[in-house]
């Protein structure tokens, strides 16, 4: 099945007096993926959870390929869903467990069995057919869980955390067979996650989420590089607070004159967001201070210096990183790329 | 360490010996004094199977036969309809009202809170209608044997269903298109299958051994049964023998109920595997 449009508007959701969702509007374009993100407690997962139809919305319109679905029951949605927990049925074999949703539809032992096979080849598992969950490693156990959410061909692909309880590189193989597959099928597709890197690496797009509404969507670029608010500079990725003072559309940092991302910003004390990887070493800068801790990340690596009053931290490849030990006077500088006032 | 470990072990295990030992002393000997009872001659010091023929030779009425047959029948009756009942309740409250657990709990113990007796007081004009309106047979006892088997039935389904993950595993089976009725019988109930198996167990054991009820009520099940066959003769040792012979009969046909049902659960799993 091809992608469809899914359209989420004003949608409200309250627990008590806790307001989940506040009006939130979001559109996804067939066969896109977008990732939500945000904090524990943003409205992410209720998101999810009231596309799926699991859960009521208080106000608001749900529509999928242009039918309003807002009051349609979770099981004519026609929806496959993975989930956080590990959701295969226990006394089903593999092979079983994605044919369920086959079984429900009335279709031939032998068409479910094709299709079942069929699914298990794209996630690898054929040779786990017969085997119970049980028998499975996480892992495993969550890539059957997409195998039987797609068995059923389903408009939408829902993932709510389903790499959150897997261990790190399982998460990362899993995190990029997600995304093939799901070019490969072309299923509209919301993944939930609290995990910016996974959102990043997945995502068309991604939403990050903050009291109920999407603060920002746009693709990971956009997210990361253009940051349209500082709650998501500073929710995504590492950000420097650093002060300044702004005057006529620049904000005069240590020394360093950078441009606003909001040229309107009034002039006067700012305090302005900085990435790690806009701040550069340089033999002699207008920033000095001492080395005091270096993380190596791999291919490249994080440092933190002490300017004195304040700590800057700067990302370099790791082989300019490891001539800095702890201790070592340096000198930054800041790239003149635009910059948010917090 | 591992000196300390195994130690400890053998002191733990040897207390757990010590402890099952006392206990099964403690229920298996009056038991034992009941059987051997039942089996002395009528001279001292010598041993007969007359008390246990009597059973055997017992024409009526009420037919020993009839009382056997009613008992399973209320038994698999009482079993169905506390199913029926408590099988979507616990699994309703676990879902969809939570909040509700402890007040169902409640609900379901309160039978073991009241006396047989002030039960029957109360259930006397009830069953005075039920025999006006609906039938004289025994098998009506089956409303408060249902009732009586809530705490025993309860207890049991809601462990068997500690161990399942019922939110998702009915948020996955939803999503993939299930009805609550497939859900709940084709998702739920197969994970919680030694739950159901035990609140059966439990049902059918209070079932068999059901007396004063019954008696009090004016109706005759097994137990009721054997108290006339054992009234029925002055030989003291035929009370005794219909008590073992009651007891035994409800111990092999738990024993064989349990049986089945995991012999059932593992050859399901087994042709499951080799599929």
């Amino acid at each position: 099945m091809t992608g469809v449009e899914v359209s989420l508007r004003g949608l409200h959701r309250r627990y008590g007096s806790v307001v989940a969702l506040d009006g939130l509007d979001l559109t996804l374009a067939p066969g896109e993926l977008v990732a939500l993100l945000g904090p524990s407690g943003c409205g992410k997962t209720t998101t999810l959870r009231l596309l799926a139809g699991l859960e009521d919305a208080d106000g608001g319109q749900v529509t999928v390929a242009g039918a309003d679905i807002t009051h349609v029951p979770s099981n004519k949605r026609g929806m496959g869903m993975v989930f956080q927990a590990y959701s295969l049925f226990p006394h089903m074999t593999v092979r079983d467990n994605v044919a369920f949703g086959l079984k429900l539809r009335r279709a031939a032992r032998a068409e479910r069995d094709r299709r079942a096979m069929e699914m298990l080849e794209l996630v690898g598992l054929t040779e786990q057919a017969g085997r119970y969950a049980h028998q499975l490693s996480g892992g495993q156990q969550q890539r059957v869980a997409l195998a039987r959410a797609l068995a059923i061909s389903p408009k939408v692909l829902l993932l709510d955390e389903p790499l959150s309880a897997l261990d790190a590189k399982v998460r990362a193989q899993l995190r990029d067979e997600i995304r093939r597959i799901q070019l490969e099928v072309g299923t509209t597709t919301l993944f939930v996650t609290h995990d910016q890197e996974e959102a990043l690496a997945i995502a068309d797009r991604v939403g990050v989420m903050r009291d109920g509404r999407i603060e920002q969507l746009g693709t990971p670029t956009d997210i990361y590089s253009r940051p349209a608010t500082s709650f998501v500079a500073e929710f995504v990725g590492l950000t420097n607070r650093l002060h300044g003072t702004v005057a006529a559309g620049s904000v005069n940092v240590r020394g360093c004159v950078l441009p606003l991302a909001d040229p309107a910003t009034p002039d006067g004390q700012a305090t302005v967001l900085v990435r790690p990887e806009a701040v550069t070493v340089v033999p002699s800068g207008p920033l000095t201070g001492t080395v005091i801790a270096v993380t190596f990340l791999g291919a490249s690596s994080r440092i933190t210096v002490d300017l004195g009053d304040t700590t800057v931290l700067a990302q370099l490849p790791t082989s300019e990183a490891t001539a800095l030990p702890a201790g070592s006077a340096v000198a930054l500088t800041i790239r003149p790329d635009p910059v948010l006032v917090a | 360490m591992t000196g300390l470990h195994a130690r400890r072990r053998r002191r733990v295990n040897a207390f757990r010996y010590v402890v099952f030992t006392v206990f099964g002393l403690f229920f298996l000997l009056p038991l034992l004094a009941m059987i051997r009872f039942s089996l002395e001659g009528s001279t001292g010091g010598s041993w007969s199977l007359s008390s246990w023929g009597q059973i055997a030779s017992y024409a009526g009425p009420p037919p020993l036969l009839s009382g056997v047959e009613i008992t399973l029948e209320l038994a698999v009756i009482t079993c169905l309809v506390v199913l029926a009942l408590l099988v979507p309740t616990v699994i309703w409250v676990r879902l969809r009202v939570r909040w509700m657990t402890r007040l169902v709990e409640a609900l379901c113990l309160l039978p073991l809170t009241i006396p047989a007796i002030v039960l029957v007081v109360g259930l006397a004009p009830i069953y005075r209608v039920i025999r006006q309106q609906f039938s004289l047979s025994a098998l009506q006892l089956f409303w408060v044997y249902a009732v009586l088997a809530l705490p025993y039935a309860y207890r049991a389904l809601a462990a068997g269903l500690e161990g399942v993950d019922v939110k998702t595993l009915s948020e996955a089976a939803r999503s993939l298109g299930a009805g609550w009725f497939t859900v709940i019988w084709r998702v739920i109930v197969p994970n919680m299958r030694q739950g159901v198996l035990n609140a059966m167990l439990l049902t059918g054991a209070l079932v068999l051994g059901e007396f004063t009820i019954a008696y009090l009520l004016l109706y005759t099940n097994l137990q009721v049964t054997l108290f006339y066959v054992s009234r029925g003769t002055p030989n003291a040792g035929v009370l005794f023998s219909t008590s073992s012979a009651a007891l035994l009969f409800a111990f092999v046909l738990l024993l064989i109920l349990s049986y089945v049902g995991r012999a059932r659960g593992r050859q399901s799993e087994r042709s499951k595997v080799s599929k």
